[in-house]
This record gives C-alpha cells, sequence and structure tokens, in this order.
C-alpha cells in the first residue's frame, strides 16, 4: 500500500462523512429520511442513479470480462444500457405518481390488502440480500487486493461506512455519495479511455486490428461465442438484463426522490446518457487491458479478472493512476452497498412495520426510529453474512438479483399500472410465482452445481441447464399473474380508475 | 384534527371524480396518444435488442467483418447503443405534448367543479 492510495482513501472517507455531516442536519422526519425530501432535481438525480447503478460489477467486472473474453464481455454493457429504456418508457413516470416511499407504495396503490404489501417487501429484501451479499463479498476480495488488507477488515471498513450515511444522513447522504461516485468514476474512465486511445494513435480502427492479434483467442477474441456458447443462455442473459432493472428496488427508489413525473423523466434521460457513455468506454478498458496487461497477468492477480482496470491504469499511468482508480473503485463499492441499506431498510421500516404492523399509523418519531434501526439491521446481517460467504463464489447472485426483479417485481408493476382486469390475487399468484421460480431453477443451475470443483457451490450435474433463469422465469411471473386475476372473479374499475388517472397524468387533488 | 377529517372526506369522494375523469375526451385523447407512441416504440426496441443475441447465437452472419476488422456484430451493438440515446430523446420530445394533454385534463376537471358548485 502507498502512500498515494491512503491518502485518496482518506479524502474520500472524509468528503463523504462531510457530506453525511451536513445531510445529517436535514434529516429529520421520515421523508427526508427516505426520499430527501423529494427535492433532487434531473441531473442530480440522473448522476446519483448512474451512481447507484454502476457498481464494482460493471466498472471493474466488465472490464475484466472484456479482457478476457472480449466481445462476450461487452454482451452486458448492452442489456445494462438498453434497460434504462424499458424504465423510460413503462415505469418511470407512473411510480413516481403512484408510489411514495417504497415500490410496495406503488403496488398498494391500487391494492389495500396487507398480504400484496408484504409480499412486495419480502421481493425487496430477497434482492438487496443477494445484491448485497454479491457487492460486499466482491468489495471485501478487491479491497483486499488493492489496499492490501485483510478481507474482514476489508468488509467491515465497507459495511460501517455505509451503515454511517444511511443511519445519519438517509437519502440525502446516499445520493450526494452516489453523485460523486459517479463524476468520480466517469473522470477516472474517461482519463483511461484517452490514454488506451492514444496508444492505438486515437484510431478505432487500427485498435479493432491490433486486438485481432493482441490476445491468446486470436481472431475469435473479437467475436461472439468466447463465454456464451448455449444460445438459449445468451438469451436467457439478455432478458434477465434488459427487465431487471426496471424491477430493482433500489433503481426505483431514486425515482421518489424528484418533485414529479415530469423530473422523473428528465433523470432518466440524464442517466441513460452517462451510464450509455461510461459503458462504450468499458471497451477501452477492457482492449486496453487486454493489449496492455495481458490475459495472464490479470488471471494471476484475480481469476474473474476484476483486476483488469486497475493493473490497466497502472500500466498507462504508473502508481498514482492505479491510486486513484482504486479509489473509485472503493467509492463505487460505497454508492451502491448505501443505496441497498436504503431499500432494504424502507422495506423493513416502512412497509411491514409502518404500513402492516402500525396500520400507517406510526407517529413521525416512531418511524424514524424504525428506519434507523432497521438500516443498522441491514448492514450487521448483510456485514456477517458477507463475512461467512468470504470463500464462496457469489458472482452469480448480481444476476440473481437482476432475474427477481424481471420475474417477480417487474409483471406486477406492468400490471398495475396497465390492465384494468388485474386484482390482489393475480398479484400475489404474479409476485410468488416470479419468485419462487427464479429461485428454484436458479438453485439446481450450473450457478450453484457445476461438474467442475470449485467453479459453484456444489459439485456435481446441474439439473436445469441455464445458467441464468429468466428465460422462463420472467414468462412464469407474467402467466402466473394473469391465471391468478382470471380465477378470482374479484375487480375494482374505480380504484383502477384512479391509479390510471394519477399514474398517466400525475394528477394531483386541486387546492381549491 | 378537523383538517384531517376534512381530508378524508375529500377522498372519499375522489373515486366518483376519477371515474369520470377517465371517460372524459380529453383523458381518452391522451390514452390514444400515448397508445399510439408507446406501443409500437415499445415493440421495436425491445424486438431488436431481443434479436441481437439470437443474431450471434444462430447465425454467424454478424460474424463478418463491416468497416475494416470491425465485424457487423459491434456495429449492431453500438447502434443499439444509439438507438438508446435516440428513443430516450424522441420519448423526451413526446412527452412535453402528453403533458400538455394532461394539463389539459386537469383543467377540464377542475372547469366542472366549479360549474358544479
Amino acid at each position: 500500500m502507498n502512500l498515494t492510495v491512503v491518502v485518496l482513501f482518506l479524502l474520500i472517507v472524509a468528503m463523504t462523512l462531510a457530506i453525511t455531516y451536513y445531510a445529517a442536519k436535514r434529516t429529520n422526519t421520515a421523508n427526508e429520511f427516505y426520499t430527501a425530501g423529494g427535492g433532487l432535481t434531473g441531473w442530480q438525480n440522473g448522476l446519483a442513479i448512474s451512481g447507484d447503478y454502476l457498481s464494482a460489477a460493471s466498472f471493474l467486472g466488465i472490464a475484466g470480462a472484456i479482457a478476457l473474453s472480449g466481445f462476450d464481455g461487452f454482451l452486458f454493457s448492452i442489456g445494462y444500457l438498453v434497460a434504462y429504456l424499458v424504465v423510460l418508457f413503462i415505469v418511470a413516470e407512473p411510480l413516481r405518481n403512484l408510489g411514495k416511499y417504497t415500490l410496495a407504495d406503488m403496488i398498494n396503490s391500487r391494492f389495500d390488502a396487507k398480504k400484496v404489501r408484504a409480499t412486495a417487501a419480502l421481493n425487496t429484501i430477497t434482492i438487496v440480500i443477494f445484491y448485497m451479499i454479491a457487492q460486499l463479498v466482491g468489495a471485501g476480495a478487491l479491497i483486499k487486493l488493492l489496499f492490501g488488507i485483510d478481507y474482514w477488515l476489508a468488509v467491515l471498513i465497507v459495511g460501517v461506512m455505509m451503515t454511517v450515511y444511511v443511519l445519519f444522513g438517509g437519502m440525502t447522504a446516499t445520493s450526494w455519495v452516489q453523485i460523486i461516485k459517479a463524476v468520480l468514476l466517469m473522470l477516472g474512465t474517461i482519463i483511461i479511455s484517452f490514454l488506451v486511445l492514444s496508444r492505438f494513435n486515437f484510431n478505432i480502427f487500427e485498435m479493432f486490428t491490433t486486438m485481432k492479434t493482441a490476445t491468446p483467442l486470436g481472431e475469435a477474441y473479437l467475436n461472439p461465442g468466447v463465454k456464451y456458447k448455449v444460445p438459449l443462455d445468451t438469451l436467457s442473459l439478455m432478458i434477465a438484463l434488459v427487465f431487471g432493472t426496471a424491477g430493482l428496488p433500489h433503481i426505483l427508489m431514486r425515482f421518489f426522490t424528484v418533485r414529479d413525473a415530469k423530473t422523473a423523466r428528465s433523470s432518466v434521460i440524464w442517466a441513460t446518457w452517462i451510464v450509455g457513455i461510461f459503458y462504450v468506454m468499458t471497451i477501452f478498458l477492457g482492449f486496453g487491458a487486454a493489449a496492455f496487461v495481458g490475459a495472464d497477468v490479470i488471471q494471476a492477480s484475480n481469476a474473474a479478472g476484476n483486476m483488469a482496470a486497475p493493473l490497466l491504469a497502472k500500466v498507462l499511468g504508473g502508481d498514482i493512476l492505479m491510486s486513484f482508480v482504486s479509489a473509485v473503485a472503493f467509492a463505487t463499492i460505497l454508492a451502491v452497498v448505501a443505496g441497498l441499506v436504503l431499500s432494504g431498510a424502507s422495506a423493513f421500516a416502512h412497509d411491514i412495520y409502518g404500513q402492516i404492523i402500525k396500520k400507517g399509523k406510526a407517529s413521525e418519531k416512531e418511524q424514524m426510529l424504525a428506519a434507523k434501526y432497521a438500516s443498522l439491521g441491514v448492514s450487521v446481517f448483510s456485514i456477517l453474512l458477507a463475512l461467512f460467504a468470504q470463500n464462496l463464489n457469489v458472482a452469480f447472485l448480481v444476476s440473481l438479483a437482476f432475474c427477481v426483479a424481471a420475474s417477480a417485481n417487474l409483471p406486477v408493476i406492468i400490471f398495475t399500472i396497465y390492465w384494468k382486469r388485474f386484482n390482489t390475487a393475480g398479484a400475489m399468484t404474479g409476485m410468488i410465482s416470479g419468485l419462487v421460480s427464479a429461485l428454484i431453477l436458479v438453485a439446481i443451475s450450473p450457478s450453484v452445481i457445476s461438474p467442475v470443483e470449485g467453479a459453484a457451490l456444489f459439485t456435481g450435474n446441474p439439473i436445469f441447464p441455464l445458467t441464468n433463469p429468466a428465460l422462463l422465469s420472467v414468462p412464469i411471473g407474467f402467466i402466473g399473474s394473469i391465471i391468478g386475476t382470471l380465477v378470482s372473479s374479484k375487480q375494482d374499475a374505480k380504484r383502477y380508475a384512479e391509479v390510471k388517472v394519477k399514474a398517466n397524468t400525475g394528477y394531483r387533488e386541486p387546492l381549491s | 384534527m378537523g383538517k384531517t377529517v376534512q381530508k378524508s372526506n375529500r377522498s372519499k369522494g375522489k373515486g366518483e371524480d376519477f371515474e369520470k375523469m377517465v371517460r372524459t375526451s380529453q383523458f381518452n385523447e391522451l390514452m390514444a396518444a400515448k397508445k399510439k407512441f408507446l406501443v409500437p416504440s415499445i415493440i421495436l426496441f425491445l424486438g431488436l435488442y431481443l434479436l441481437f443475441p439470437i443474431l450471434i447465437s444462430y447465425s454467424d452472419a454478424l460474424d463478418k467483418t463491416a468497416i475494416g476488422d470491425i465485424s457487423w456484430a459491434w456495429v449492431y451493438a453500438l447502434l443499439l447503443f444509439v438507438m438508446t440515446w435516440v428513443m430516450a430523446t424522441i420519448y423526451m420530445k413526446k412527452s412535453a405534448m402528453f403533458d400538455r394533454m394532461a394539463e389539459k385534463v386537469w383543467k377540464e376537471d377542475e372547469l366542472e367543479r366549479r360549474e358544479a358548485k
């Protein structure tokens, strides 16, 4: 560990703690805690969405995947970006118009049933826990590599930081940590991309020609099929990526931090540009690492390729650039896990405690206390799980989280807004069939059971052939919702009229 | 206390208004315009997106080089990026129109209420 990296590391810690200090003064009510008072502007929320979304898996993971498997690594970049069209065209504005703090709020704007809220909260918690374990285990391993400290200490540092942000600064602190991280990440990526391109004389064609022979894969490096050889698996992955984003609770929660649907819309546009430009640059990170670091060196450091970007930074800009990139990776991890803690806490404190147990009658003080206890609980639980999961291969949990979001959340979100006949029974069967099918199919897939020892949690022959179950579980979520709806005779046209008007016009009671 | 009672009375009365609102011509025009834009757009971008993994998995069509050593697979992938930005921009333009139509729905509703009073 050199001096530069220690200084940058402490700088990020100090800056984010200062933000938390100021945010804490403005976080006195449940509304301020969950939504930062709903006062974020379009560009602020757009940057925060990007900061919430671009995880270490995006930055270090995709750079490594492109470095090691060329074109196939880039598939993630495409899916993660196009997903924002689903968010923009189908989900963002109605969600802002109907919801208050959580996804369950939005679904319950149509159904009063407690069981619907409880199930929606359960889905949120499941997704948050999966995503969180993957992030924390990845973070521990990365920080261990980057800063040379022990795994448990690394997890604890990240864990304590995320707890402090959320506990004291709520959504305001979380948002600004995400905004700063997004700026740092873009800056770091632009610098590396510029340096990579300069080595190719700023000629894209020259870059591709060089890449044809620069890796052990030869020409195959630039073509699809290096990593994903099962066609249905590729399709399934792409389905999970494009539909999952619009059901991820920590992303959806960001839309409650803006004033109205119009601002929600402009924040997605901002995010689309920022995230899109970032993902284009992942090509330069990946190609650069493959050409100037080399696959063998990358894999010697970390088999999954996660060290590709920091190693590339070292080759291009020496220790200073590598320290900067490591610090950016640290900030990236912090911003994502803080967002996850907040959305997990909202499901416990607002949905389960506030709305179900207290029937929406909790006082402001009780709500704040519950929110803080829940944040602490979610943090401690995830830290413990991450400490135990150190040696497990949990990378698949990110795509599982996307898959659960796509299968269990998205069908119900869509039907709540757009289907007149939809009812409580349909919402229940939809959420449960989506969740259960995604979980069972993953449990018997090659992600969990692999014939290669150490490649997955268990050794053996997988029963379900696809690593990603979205190809089946997403349709199951939709069909489950439809069957449940049709079996039950219930219908509430009056309530749907209200949902329809509000979702589409942002209608509010006139003040007169 | 009096304030909360008033509020709940109003939200009780809300339902009737909304049912009436969904039948107004302004609201139906808005819904028709939205549908006309959203449905084909969603089919288009999802179609182009899902066609991509199918094409690269089941055919070699995109393996041929397009420009220099850049293959059609890369060109298609980057076109999906361009598609995302273009569609998002079009959405932004269209929603300005939807906003104006939604404004009309509210205004009409307010007008009717005043007349009813």
